[in-house]
């Protein structure tokens, strides 16, 4: 474990001098130190215990988008066999920052797409942050058709900042991109599947959420704006995301009462970046079950199902 | 001399005339600086006589320019939770709400009619950018879906005029949540077989573009309106450099294959009539303006044709 985050301090302290220990120890076969150690882990794991179970909704954030929680591609290499990228949206460019291709989710053919954000510079650096472009979306929607001729779920992965704001995203039509993305979920006679993995950015993350079920991991969000750009546009001062991020309502658990989400996903104690393999497993569980809740539904009525989904959304606040 | 003229008149002149005097008789145009006469402005649908810019106009100032005679009639929306997440930033989002109610008069950001434009019966519905930046929250998805259910009941095209900043902050996730409803709302309209046109007008922005405003069947823009998902500023401050001339404007996005046609303010009832009516296969529309057909009109008529025609 070395990224933790700021508020994790107090626990990076205690394990660094629990390994400072040990390490001490491995020069000197003669000092004892173990219990000592033990005692420093037993009292890391309490704090972490405290830390995460009253975790702020800005906290819940900065998990969300911590660097080495499991991303779209962990979860495609772990849980689908015969995974085969398709690339392109035909009218102008692939986008890396989109994943997604033919694959087998235990044995069944499926579609999966999901936002890659990479995990280090020069990978990170291709797949844009996980930043779509319009041929991102263009080419989810061109997979979601392709899926609907041929009878294959969908499965799609939430992470992403959002929508890429660049000058030639904007020439491309990123806003029609977006519009003909979630037109297309709303479309499609098969099942749509989504979880959010980590982060749901705004507009961005509509486009492949618009699902008959929407699984969140328990410490991802899912938001119209990042607590930073609400902060600077309602404070006038991005510093105050904290309080933007309380406002915003934006944690799994908020979704869920607002009947946004339908499901949460427990992750590992400590966030899923402590239990990566346990995390993606998790999720594979209730793909599995989300699937099959849909087995067998008629092409008509999972339509109708989903469009009622949303336009029922809403109607009890957060007194749902 | 009676009770009549001394008293009756003077009460009922000043009823009006307190009506009829707005609190600017001039105003400047934000382009190119000329004043201009209040009543000059409203009969030119707030587009400059001089620079030909287009200005803000209300929905029910738009209405009134677009329904034959100004008649339409409100379409309900249904109501939707009032502060869904108890939203409180600097102000309490309730506050804020009363606060733009006030200083508008409307009750929230969208206003739907029916009515007939060139005697071609239409529903419409307007974004006021007034009102919390025409920010799209439940009260806008939900009247775009009811705009979308009665033009479906009575068999008529939809016409949505789209102006917002984007989506409504202080409803949270439950305004994202527009994109689709609003989404569901449009292909309701496509599987009836009716025509959606989208007209965009200054500013459209943000998960409103990303949306119903760039599903029409047909997208016209008024000149200049800036259209984008992301804003200038934001992507001037990502890509670090300055963005090309009229980048995001009507005329750009027009030339980048987005839009159908980008249509002068003044023009657009008669492109809109003729439009419809190709689309409903009903016989072309009457050449000229057709008399009002009722009484409404409280405005005597002005003949400021000729300014019209000076700046076409």
């Amino acid at each position: 474990m070395t990224n933790y985050l700021d508020f994790e301090k107090p626990l990076a302290e205690i394990e660094g001098k629990a390994e400072e220990l040990r390490a001490m120890a491995r020069g000197n076969a003669e000092m004892d130190i173990e219990d000592e150690a033990k005692a420093l882990d037993a009292k890391a794991d309490v704090l972490l215990k405290e830390l995460y179970a009253k975790l702020t909704p800005w906290r819940k954030c900065q998990i969300a988008r911590h660097p080495d929680r499991p991303h779209c591609k962990d979860y495609i290499e772990a849980l689908f066999a015969e995974y085969t990228p398709l690339a392109g949206d035909r009218k102008f460019a692939d986008d890396d920052a989109v994943m997604g291709g033919l694959a087998r989710f235990d044995d069944r053919p499926v579609v999966v797409i999901g936002h890659e954000k990479g995990h280090d510079t020069q990978s990170r650096l291709m797949r844009n942050f996980g930043m779509a472009r319009p041929e991102g979306y263009r080419k989810a929607v061109r997979l979601m058709e392709m899926a609907d001729k041929f009878r294959l779920p969908v499965i799609t992965l939430v992470d992403t900042p959002g929508a890429y704001p660049g000058k030639g995203a904007e020439e491309r039509g990123q806003s029609e991109a977006i519009a003909r993305a979630t037109e297309k979920c709303l479309q499609i006679g098969v099942p749509l599947v989504s979880v959010v993995i980590g982060e749901g950015g705004s507009g961005g993350a509509v486009a492949f959420a618009t699902a008959n079920r929407l699984a969140m991991l328990e410490h991802s969000v899912y938001s119209v704006i990042s607590p930073e750009g609400c902060a600077s546009i309602l404070w006038k001062d991005a510093e105050k995301m904290r309080e933007a991020a309380e406002a915003l309502r934006l944690t799994a658990q908020d979704l869920l009462k607002l009947g946004v989400a339908d499901q949460i996903i427990p992750e590992p104690m400590g966030g899923a970046h402590r239990g990566r393999d346990k995390t993606i497993r998790s999720v594979g569980t209730a793909l599995r079950a989300m699937l099959k809740e849909l087995d067998g539904v008629k092409p008509k009525k999972l339509i109708a199902q989903r469009r009622q989904k949303f336009l029922d959304i809403g109607a009890h606040g957060l007194a749902a | 001399m009676n009770w009549i003229t001394n008293y009756v008149r003077p009460r009922i002149n000043s009823i009006f005339s307190r009506r009829e005097i707005p609190e600017n008789l001039w105003v400047k145009c934000d382009e190119c600086g000329t004043m201009l006469f209040h009543r000059e402005m409203s009969d030119n649908l707030n587009v400059c006589s001089n620079c030909g810019h287009h200005m803000v106009i209300t929905p029910r100032e738009r209405f009134h320019g677009l329904f034959d005679g100004g008649i339409f009639s409100e379409v309900d929306v249904p109501e939707p939770v009032a502060d869904p997440l108890h939203f409180r930033d600097q102000k309490k989002y309730p506050d804020r709400l009363k606060g733009a109610q006030k200083a508008t008069g409307q009750k929230e950001a969208m206003l739907v009619a029916t009515g007939e434009i060139g005697r071609t019966p239409v529903v419409a519905a307007a974004q006021d950018f007034g009102f919390m930046a025409g920010s799209m929250g439940m009260y806008v998805g939900n009247a775009i879906i009811a705009a979308a259910q009665k033009a479906i009941e009575l068999k008529r095209p939809l016409i949505l005029f789209s102006a917002a900043g984007g989506a409504r902050m202080q409803e949270g996730i439950l305004s994202l949540m527009q994109m689709p409803r609003t989404t569901v709302a449009v292909q309701m309209l496509k599987e009836a077989g009716l025509p959606y046109i989208v007209v965009l007008t200054h500013p459209t922005t943000g998960g409103v573009t990303a949306s119903y405003a760039m599903l029409g069947d047909i997208q016209i823009a008024e000149p200049g309106a800036l259209i984008c998902f992301a804003g200038p500023r934001v992507i001037e401050q990502t890509i670090r450099e300055k963005l090309p001339e009229g980048f995001q404007r009507a005329e750009y996005l027009l030339e980048h294959g987005m839009l159908d046609r980008v249509t002068d303010r003044r023009k657009m009832r008669e492109e809109l009539v003729s439009i419809v009516r190709m689309l409903m296969h009903l016989p072309p529309p009457v050449a000229g303006d057709l008399p009002a057909p009722g009484p409404t009109d409280t405005a005597p008529a002005t003949p400021e044709q000729p300014e019209a025609d000076k700046t076409a």
